[in-house]
């Protein structure tokens, strides 16, 4: 578990996490991106730009 | 740029698509290296990287374009190709290789201001729908049901600040059944297609789109893998829509494909990221040729 930075609010990990990989807070919605792996960081994931796509 | 790994994964989002590809890998005992592309720098004149190939899953379209031909220009065989990823990329690219194909479309247009614009959907008639040439999920696509709404939406796209803003792209709407179909194509071989309904005219997944599968019929079939070989893309969702007559026209060509939503309408009949690793590990060149 880990504190949203966001809202503070607590967020489960993945059973796997990997770095890079996006994570939903339940509380705010705010997407976060985890930053490493050991010791765990999140921070609030890129906006989305205007290329972002498939 | 170092690794030990000899396939490279590109992708500064992990995502589930991204990370059903990382399992697939490890089912299979690959060894590969995740290249998250924020990082990555190249020289023009850097030696060979360490990878044989590389699966290109990034998100931004500039960044994935870009680190394809980086990735190419020493020699990394990359899927989808830098070529495949700059034509899906570019909707108006898309558009001119589907027509040198005689592949079916809806009527489009070009204009290279926003001036010229108003006169291209004029012609192309109404109600008409402008698109941004690069950009996804449905993002500032407009429906454009007069001339009143043209005029001013055109006015707002002529204030916009980046030149590429200006050129505009013009498509005829096309008034489809509440869905459109997404089609899975890796390597020419059509993987399956699903129904994508929503209560909104923007049929994307990203925008609630609800999918269920649909059955390939052997002219959809042959539209999918046209449109795969025209864009030249290894791996691509195929995007068609069925007309007032039924008659199936092709949208557009992704290239770094989303597949959450096909997979879950898809169930066990089909494992895409498998095939997506399979298809990068050993059947790159049988589809090249």
């Amino acid at each position: 578990m880990i504190a949203c930075p966001e809202c503070e609010a607590t967020v489960d990990l993945p059973d796997a996490p990997r770095l890079n990989e996006i994570l939903e807070c339940g509380d705010c919605h705010a997407e976060l991106e985890i930053l490493s792996l050991e010791p765990t960081l999140v921070g609030l994931a890129p906006e989305v730009e205007e290329d972002w796509g498939e | 740029m170092t690794s030990p790994g000899t396939l490279a994964v590109v992708a500064s989002r992990i995502r589930t698509d991204e990370k059903r590809i990382f399992d697939a890998l490890d089912r299979r005992a690959v060894s590969y290296v995740h290249v998250d592309s924020r990082t990555m720098w190249s020289s023009a004149d850097i030696a060979p990287l360490p990878w044989d190939r590389a699966l290109n899953r990034e998100i931004g379209h500039v960044r994935a374009a870009y680190a394809a031909h980086s990735l190419e220009a020493v020699g990394t065989l990359v899927v989808n190709s830098a070529r495949a990823t700059e034509v899906c990329g570019d909707k108006w690219r898309t558009s001119m290789a589907l027509r040198s194909a005689g592949l079916p479309a809806p009527r489009t247009a070009l204009a290279l201001t926003p001036t010229a614009a108003l006169t291209a959907i004029e012609e192309i008639g109404y109600p008409a729908v402008l698109k941004p040439l690069v950009g996804s999920w449905g993002r500032l696509v407009t429906f454009v049901p007069d001339r009143q709404v043209a005029e001013t939406v055109l006015e707002y796209i002529a204030a916009l600040p980046s030149p590429h803003s200006h050129v505009v792209y013009v498509q005829e709407f096309v008034d489809k059944p509440g869905r459109d179909i997404r089609a899975l194509v890796i390597g020419g071989e059509v993987l399956g297609a699903v129904y994508r309904r929503s209560e909104e005219w923007r049929t994307n997944v990203a925008r609630g789109a609800v999918t269920e599968r649909c059955e390939v019929t052997d002219d959809m079939a042959k539209l999918v893998y046209g449109a795969a070989r025209a864009t030249e893309a290894d791996i691509a969702g195929v995007d068609l829509v069925e007309d007032e007559d039924g008659r199936l026209l092709i949208l557009e060509v992704n290239d770094t494909v989303e597949f959450s939503g096909f997979q879950h309408a898809m169930g066990d009949r089909v494992d895409v990221a498998g095939r997506i690793v399979d298809h990068v590990l050993t059947g790159v060149h049988k589809w090249r040729g």
